[in-house]
């Protein structure tokens, strides 16, 4: 396994973020944010993995690998992420939709009322 | 009707209602079993909400899923978890007073692998069940809004 | 009573939460019982964080520590373990002073609140989402763990968007509120990248365990850079200052005074990550000239183009990006000449954490004077409004001692804190104090422009009437804060500003024995 989930999650974070920067639709944008938080969240749960260990949970472990258990304490980290990132998207995607409603057009480009 | 989609997507939509509403209170109801817990399940029961007005369109789904009672019982549902957060508080907040008293969810857990107590963890299970109702509600709001509110006007 | 003063770290998170959960409740009730229900609370939390910052400062400065879930409530270890397992609220002198800065911001801005938002309705989703975003500054102020904080980071900044775009028929707060929103995503997902490094190096997120355990290796330092750039990020620091301006231009009045409080809290968090956390494994003179470069682009960047503005609160804004620079500037040289000139470095973290009170009271005052006058004439243009001042004397007034607090004209308090900085930052190197004066200059030009351009001259607008009488309690509240922290500097800096720079400078080792013991 090595280092490669580790390099995949921060592949996932560069697109994000080149999503984030050079795209122009409001909607890419959101989902450029989207796939920054799904890389660090794949980040965090690469974290934890032991070698050859099974899910944390003691219902039902199978008692020969029970002492082999993966970190559990960046599964937490991860949900807690998971959800501030929902809240978040959500929040987006409603001033999103206002800003439509204002503007007419979803182009960030034709969103600059603000400038200076 | 608007909106409404074709005949097999809504006979599927109303057999699978119930059973994701089933599985989704199963996740819920077992988050310190199995994994799963309060965010979890009450996304999942959302998921199930949200069914309703892709498969049978906005205005039908109003019918079956009340705006305001949803709002009601998210504030019920915050409401719940931080009181439970100070049933504990003569020794610390997010103190768990009922694990491991033999009361209503204080079955004593043997440590290693068992084969899950349901009837144990404390105050846990009423945490899950908090955080599940004010997740479910909560988001079916933020579904509802969007898909809804979205065409009117903004007042005062 | 006793019990009340040790659970009071805690119950000073809760109660705003549990306001925010209640008053959806009662707002069925009528606005008044909401206001009374919203105002009960506002005054609990306050007198709750001076519990709490007086418990703190009273004692010998030995950070107290709160943790959750456990018997007793200071068992950092449980039996056997030598890695804190539970989540734990550490107060040190540091963050007594920050709750007491947020507490007096909260005050002033829910008073104001009740006179400016009388005629809306909405008020059922207003405080709640002001109660939330007290919680979440109250918690980042409060707390012993890095991943406790960045949860609290999250919500101020979800709280916050929330409330800059809370009037949805104008579009320009609605494209701030995304701006602004995106940017803070960005930062907090930052912050979660360098914790999982830290995580993943050395096991555990707690800052006291962490500080014992850091050292200078690569992954450290890559954990350290994108701390200071994501948390500069939240604070206003420029190059990455652009959200600050559409934010704080773009809410509500009182909604820009509790961002303000928001940013500091998010520049303690920094420097809580610089002194506590790092303070031991880093060389400081390559971290310590690279914040100054920060602070000194951001105090350039935001007086000048605050000359060019012609929306009264963009320029306010600009104002208060600039005076980010200055508590910057001062830390970064107390971070500088920590090893050099002890001496000085100490009378500069003074300055800086000194400024920070300093700026929230004034900069909290400007902004809630231009709600005032937005509310008066109907308009933020300066060209538009004039001669204010024949009808709006008192907050004329109360706008005047701002701005000649904020440009540091003695006998006000930012007189006090900038001269601290000024003598200090000379120690460092010359052309910052230069710097640092010139900004002064400047800001009191473009504040001199304001005042004329807005409330001198023949009058301009029919039906313009005094603020109301809420609007001009708060705002004199935090004028008095102005005037008297300015006329009996050295009282307040012995009692609050020393022991927060004590606790930072020279606290961490209490703070890491308050935790893991021994």
């Amino acid at each position: 396994m090595g280092n490669f989930p580790f390099v995949v999650a921060m592949l996932l974070v560069i697109l994000g973020l080149y999503t984030l920067l050079f795209k122009r639709n409001l909607i890419k944008l959101v989902i450029g944010a989207s796939l920054i938080e799904t890389g660090v969240n794949l980040f965090l749960v690469a974290l934890g993995y032991r070698t050859a260990g099974i899910a944390p949970i003691y219902t039902y472990a199978p008692p020969a690998l029970a002492d082999r258990m993966v970190l559990p304490t960046p599964q937490a980290l991860t949900l807690t992420s998971i959800v501030i990132g929902l809240a978040t998207t959500a929040l987006l995607l409603s001033f999103a939709v206002v800003i439509h409603r204002h503007y007419g057009t979803l182009d960030v480009r034709e969103v600059k009322e603000l400038k200076g | 009707m608007r909106g409404e989609m074709s005949v097999i997507v809504r006979t599927i939509a109303r057999i699978t209602y119930a059973l994701i509403l089933v599985f989704g209170f199963y996740v819920i109801l077992h988050g310190h079993l199995t994994p799963g817990g309060g965010f979890q399940g009450g996304a999942v029961v959302a998921s199930g909400f949200a069914l309703l007005p892709v498969a049978f369109g906005a205005a039908a789904a109003k019918r079956y899923l009340n705006p305001s009672l949803m709002r009601h019982l998210e504030e019920v549902g915050s409401l719940a978890f931080l009181a439970l957060g100070f049933v504990g508080i003569g020794i610390s907040f997010f103190y768990n007073v009922l694990a491991n008293s033999g009361s209503l969810f204080g079955a004593a857990v043997p440590f290693g692998p068992n084969s899950g107590i349901l009837n144990s963890a404390g105050t846990l299970p009423f945490m899950n069940w908090a955080v599940g109702l004010k997740v479910m509600t909560g988001l079916m709001t933020i579904v509802l809004v969007l898909l809804v509110g979205a065409g009117k006007e903004g007042k005062d | 009573m006793n019990a009340l003063s040790v659970h009071a770290p805690v119950l000073l998170v809760a109660t705003p939460l549990l306001a925010a959960f209640v008053v959806p409740l009662v707002a069925k009730l009528g606005s008044t019982v909401r206001n009374a229900v919203v105002g009960v609370f506002t005054l609990l939390t306050a007198s709750l964080a001076g519990l709490v910052a007086a418990n703190v400062l009273a004692g010998s400065g030995a950070p107290s520590v709160y943790v959750f879930g456990a018997s007793p409530l200071n068992l950092t270890l449980p039996s056997g373990m030598h890695v804190p397992i539970r989540i734990l609220f550490e107060v040190d002198g540091m963050s007594a002073f920050m709750i007491l800065i947020t507490a007096l911001v909260a005050v002033a801005a829910t008073l104001y609140s009740f006179s400016y938002f009388k005629e809306h309705s909405g008020g059922e989703m207003y405080y709640p989402l002001l109660f939330l975003l007290l919680a979440a500054i109250f918690g980042m102020e409060e707390t012993g763990d890095l991943f406790n904080f960045f949860v609290f980071l999250e919500i101020a900044g979800i709280a916050a968007c929330g409330l800059i775009g809370f009037r949805p028929w104008r579009g320009r707060s609605q494209e701030a509120a995304f701006k602004t929103m995106a940017l803070y995503t960005l930062s907090g997902l930052f912050v979660l990248i360098a914790l999982g490094l830290l995580y993943g190096q050395h096991g555990g997120l707690n800052i006291a365990y962490l500080s014992s355990r850091v050292g200078a290796e690569m992954l450290d330092l890559v954990a350290l850079g994108l701390l200071v750039v994501a948390l500069g990020m939240k604070a206003g620091v420029a190059p990455m200052h652009m959200w600050a301006l559409d934010a704080y231009g773009e809410a509500p009045a009182p909604i820009s005074a509790v961002l303000v409080a928001s940013s500091q809290a998010s520049l303690y968090g920094l420097f809580r990550v610089l002194f506590t956390l790092f303070g031991a494994a880093v060389s400081v003179a390559a971290l310590g000239w690279f914040l100054i470069a920060l602070s000194v682009l951001t105090l350039f960047v935001g007086v000048t183009m605050a000359l060019l503005q012609k929306d009264i609160k963009r320029l306010i804004a600009y104002g208060a990006v600039s005076q980010i620079g200055y508590m910057l500037l001062g830390v970064g040289v107390g971070f500088t000449t920590s090893g050099s000139r002890p001496a000085y470095g100490f009378v500069a973290m003074q300055g800086g954490i000194f400024h920070m009170v300093n700026d929230a009271a004034c900069i909290g005052l400007l902004f809630l004077a231009a709600g005032a006058v937005h509310r008066a004439s109907g308009t933020r243009d300066l060209n538009r409004m004039g001669g204010l001042g024949h009808d709006m004397k008192w907050t004329a007034a109360l706008f005047a001692i701002g701005a000649l607090a904020l440009a540091g004209v003695p006998p006000f308090n930012g007189f006090s804190s900038k001269l601290l900085i000024y003598e200090s930052s000379f120690a460092a190197s010359p052309i910052l104090a230069a710097i640092a004066i010139l900004s002064s200059i400047l800001l009191l030009a473009v504040f001199m422009k304001v005042f004329q351009a807005a409330f001198l001259g023949p009058r301009l607008l029919e039906n313009v009437r005094e603020a109301s009488r809420g609007m001009l309690v708060s705002m004199l509240m935090l004028a008095v804060v102005v005037v008297v922290f300015g006329l009996f500097p050295g009282f307040f800096v012995d009692k609050l500003v020393t022991p927060a720079a004590k606790a930072l400078w020279l606290g961490r080792d209490a703070y890491v024995r308050a935790v893991l013991g021994g």
